[in-house]
Parts: C-alpha cells; structure tokens; sequence
C-alpha cells in the first residue's frame, strides 16, 4: 500500500508507541490521585507538558490538553466568545477555515454572535487588507488556520497577529496542518492561542493541545473538575499525552531537513504530473505551502472516482479532506479560491509522508495517468 | 460518516447510515469495467437522453436504438463518482433488450437491487441512469410523434 494521505492521520511512530508503552499497563493510576501511585501519572504528564512547552517555546502552563484539533479549536473559539461577551459579539475568520472553526462558529451565530467569512484570493491566500477593514469595536476574536488541510497553501498568520492584537483582539491560530511539518515554535507565530493535534505528527489520536497565551480571557467548554488550569475537566488522557510528548519531540528534531526532502518529492510528484497529463489545474502552487500537500484538479472526472480507482490500485489519497468525504458538495476552500464547481469536483489531494519514498511518486503518477485516462473514456463531460 | 438527513434537513443533524461506507464487488466490477460504455453513432440514435444531478454536479447522456418496440442497443458516458458509474452500467444492462413498456419500468430501486445494494449515501446517484433511460425514451417518443406529423 501506498498511503499518500497524511493530512488525514499518520501512523504512530515506533518512537512514541514505545515512550507510551508504560503507561498502557503498568503506570495507570490518576493524576489526580493523592498517594505516591497516582503521582506517578502526575509526574509523567506534567513532564510532556514541559517538553512540550520546550518544543512550542512556551511556559508549561500555557498548554492544555484537549482529545482532538477539533475540541482545541472549539475551547479557542467558543472559550473565547463566552469570556468576552460583555466586550463584543464579533468574530473574524476566513472562508477556508476547517469545519472544526467554520461549523463553531456558524453555530455562535445562532447564539447571536456576528462572524465574518473573509475571502481568499485565488491562489488561496486570506486577504490581509479585506482582514484589516473587518475589525470593529465588537470584534473579540479573530481565528485564521496556519496552512489549509485541502491545499497546504500557508497564511500569513505573523503579519495578522500584529495587527490583530495592536487591536487587543485575541487571535487563534488552528496549526493542526503545520505542527510538525513547519517549525514546531507554535507560540512564536504571536498568537494568542493555537491548536494542534497529535495524530498528525505520527502521534496518537485523542490526542491534541492548545497553546494558552497567558494572560489570555477564555472560558472552559467542559466543565467539571479542576484538571488542566480549570480549562477543560476531565481525567487527563496519560498516555495519549505521553505519546503527544514524544511525537512533537521527534517532529522538532526533524521538520526541517524532513520538510526538505518531502518537498523535493512533492514538486517532482507535480512535474511529473504536469508533463504527463493533460488538463490539470495545480492549486496554490503560486505561493508558500505546507511541503507535503499537493491539490490537483482534473477535469472532466469526479474526484471520487479517481480516489477509488487508486484505492483499487493500493493507493490512498483523498478528495479535499478526509470529513468532507460522502458529502455531495463541492470543496467550501476550492470554490472559495474561485475554482468552479466542475475543477472542484475533479480535485484531490495527495499528501506525503515521512516514510514516503521516491519509487512511491513514480508508482502513483503511473497509476494516476492511467486512472485519469479511463475515467476520462467513460466521461459525457 | 456524514450524509443527508433523512428529516429533510429539519434537525440538520446527518443521521447514522450503517458500518458500510464501501462499494461491494459488484459494484466495483462495474466501475472498474463498466458495461456499454461509449455513444451510438447518430443514424443508430433513436433516442438521447441528458442528465444531470444538480446536487453533486454528476453527469450521465445515454443513447438507444429501439428496433421493434425493444432496446436494441444502448449506450452512456457519464461523469461522475463510482456509485453514478456502476449504477448507470448497470442500468444499460437492465434495460438492454427489454421492451420500451418494461424499459420504462425500471426504478433505481431495481438498479440498486441489481446490484447488491450501494452505501446509503449514494443511492441518490441511481436516480441518474434512471431518469437518463426514461429521458431518452421520451425523445424517442417525441422524434417518433414527429416522424408521424410529417408523414401525415
């Protein structure tokens, strides 16, 4: 099997299976707990707190533990606009955010939260200016993803940071696509929360943080016990947070040089492409992207059917990502990037892994021109 | 798993649709090796039928050649996902050979049946052949009728 889907999961590095192994049997007590056993458990999440803390250059109580991306982008979110109600109603977000951000905050606006979408240019890239005009007196939060999980394409989250919080406002960052395969200095990007997640970067899933500026005004969503700071009860996942631990170690001693070697592979997977088949749009290949991800849309074939002829093939790739799949609407981030509805529908997504080889590239773009011709016999397009 | 709730939409919840998300043998067989692929040529046409689902954007044309009342030849293209490619190949061998009346009958229930059953989220795509073979059937009506106007 040829696995080209690590924007989806990625698997466990033998690494961290190995720092979590004690903690799956031996050493199960509760951090909580007030003898010497449950201490034990204590010591080992509040040492992967530490390195963790090290890795994103933060304080180690800066990190909360969250059991997905998607709960850390909701604590942000919603955390957010609950503890600055009295303040404002406003939230700023863009139109590619993923579904985790975009659905919390289409559920805020039922609670009588405004949100605005802001748009992307073609090439997929948030509009600074269009950012620097949407903030008002009511805006708490603004919220922008550090790469998108559909294109890779990278937003300029730094130069938003400065002007969102000359403003006071607080800015969230979901970084769930660039922990791991940019630099792992999360707290460096000057936002004020940012969320990650560990089966992403060849950790456990369940696993996942926020990084908490301190200082920062944020309601829990969880309510219960006092664990983690009081933001988010809930007897903490030890060993999940263990493996989170060593998987962001590993992906710090490594992104750079692996980030290096994936995008020489990425860019010869799209050369190849381009040479040999016709009729492909490339999607933000114009600007910075995440190394790994490559978005490719084919016209005249369903997405789908290309992701099945593959699967039959021992290859697994995706249409844009993997929640979206089995829902008949096109991509909301290709049509967002002005792609119409017949390139979107013709598009998937193709991302590289650590344990990616080059004979891997050579093997799918063979199968994938074969695939797109077939497909392309049978279509009335 | 997220498909379209069964409600209309009221909850705005997707529902739960089963432990099958995958296509059978069956209907891999038919997208991977799909049946009367391709067009008739235009003296061949006796009816043309175009479709499109407006909700995922797929696509299906069809063409027969009725010889004696029955479907002497039929044939599609279709762009879309597997599940509008394997139903619509296996529609073009339900109705190849049967009378225009039996042709006419054929429901996606049949299709889907035909074809030992698709993943709950696609069986909206076999409502495609379906209406592509009773939209090809009517033009054949219609050129007919048009033949007979002239004639008279």
């Amino acid at each position: 099997m040829i696995y080209f889907d690590h924007n989806a999961t990625t698997p466990l590095a033998p690494e961290v299976l190995e720092a979590m192994a004690p903690y799956l049997s031996g050493c199960w007590g509760n951090p909580s707990s007030p003898y010497r056993f449950g201490n034990e458990a204590r010591t080992a999440v509040e040492g992967a707190r530490g390195r963790i803390a090290g890795c994103l250059g933060c304080k180690p109580s800066e990190v909360v533990f969250t059991a997905s991306g998607t709960e850390s982008d909701n604590l942000a979110v919603r955390g957010v606009a609950r503890a600055s109600r009295l303040r404002g109603n406003h939230i700023v977000t863009t139109a590619i955010e993923h579904h985790a951000v975009l659905n919390t905050c289409k559920a805020l606006e039922t609670d009588g939260y405004r949100v605005t979408y802001l748009p992307v240019n073609p090439a997929g890239v948030v509009e600074i200016d269009a950012l620097a005009g949407s903030l008002t007196p009511e805006t708490v939060l603004v919220t922008v993803m550090h790469a998108n999980n559909e294109t890779g394409v990278i937003q300029p989250v730094e130069e938003i940071a400065r002007i969102v919080r000359k403003r006071g406002i607080v800015f969230h960052v979901d970084a769930v696509q660039t922990a791991g395969k940019l630099s792992s200095r999360l707290a460096e990007l000057g936002a004020d929360l940012v969320s990650f997640s560990g089966h992403k970067l060849y950790g456990p899933k369940g696993t996942a943080a926020l990084y908490v500026r301190e200082g920062t005004a944020l309601c829990p969503i969880i309510t219960g016990g006092a664990h983690e700071m009081g933001l988010r009860a809930g007897t903490e996942n030890v060993t999940g947070i263990v493996g989170l631990s060593a998987a962001l170690e590993l992906a710090a001693a490594s992104s750079q040089k692996g980030g290096r070697r994936l995008q020489g592979l990425r860019d010869r997977l799209e050369a190849m492409v381009r040479e040999r088949i016709p009729k492909v749009r490339f999607n933000g290949t114009s600007v910075a992207r995440v190394p790994n991800t490559s978005s490719l849309s084919f016209d005249a074939v369903d997405g789908e059917s290309i992701v099945l002829a593959l699967d039959l093939a021992g290859i697994c790739v995706s249409t844009g990502s993997a929640c979206s799949t089995g829902e008949p609407e096109p991509s909301h981030v290709l049509l967002a990037m002005g792609l119409t509805a017949r390139e979107a529908q013709g598009t998937i997504r193709i991302s590289l892994g650590r344990d990616t080889r080059n004979e891997d590239v050579d093997g799918t773009v063979e199968a994938l021109t074969e695939v797109i011709e077939r497909l392309r016999s049978i279509s009335s397009a | 798993m997220t498909r379209p709730p069964a409600d209309g939409g009221k909850s705005g919840r997707p529902v739960y649709s089963g432990p099958v998300i995958y296509y059978n043998q069956t209907v891999i067989e038919h997208f991977t090796r799909p049946r009367h692929v391709g067009e008739l040529a235009q003296e061949e046409t006796d009816g043309f039928g175009l479709v499109g689902d407006p909700s995922c954007g797929d696509q299906m044309k069809l063409w027969i050649c009725v010889r004696s009342g029955r479907i002497a030849k039929i044939a599609f293209r279709s762009f879309g996902c597997p599940g509008a490619i394997a139903t619509s190949s296996m529609l073009t061998v339900l109705a190849q050979g049967k009378s225009l009346e039996a042709a006419k009958g054929i429901t996606d229930d049949d299709v889907v049946e035909a074809l030992g059953g698709i993943p709950e989220r696609k069986k909206h795509c076999s409502l495609l052949g379906v209406r592509a073979l009773k939209a090809a059937i009517a033009d054949w009506e219609s050129r007919r009728a048009g033949a007979k106007e002239n004639q008279g």
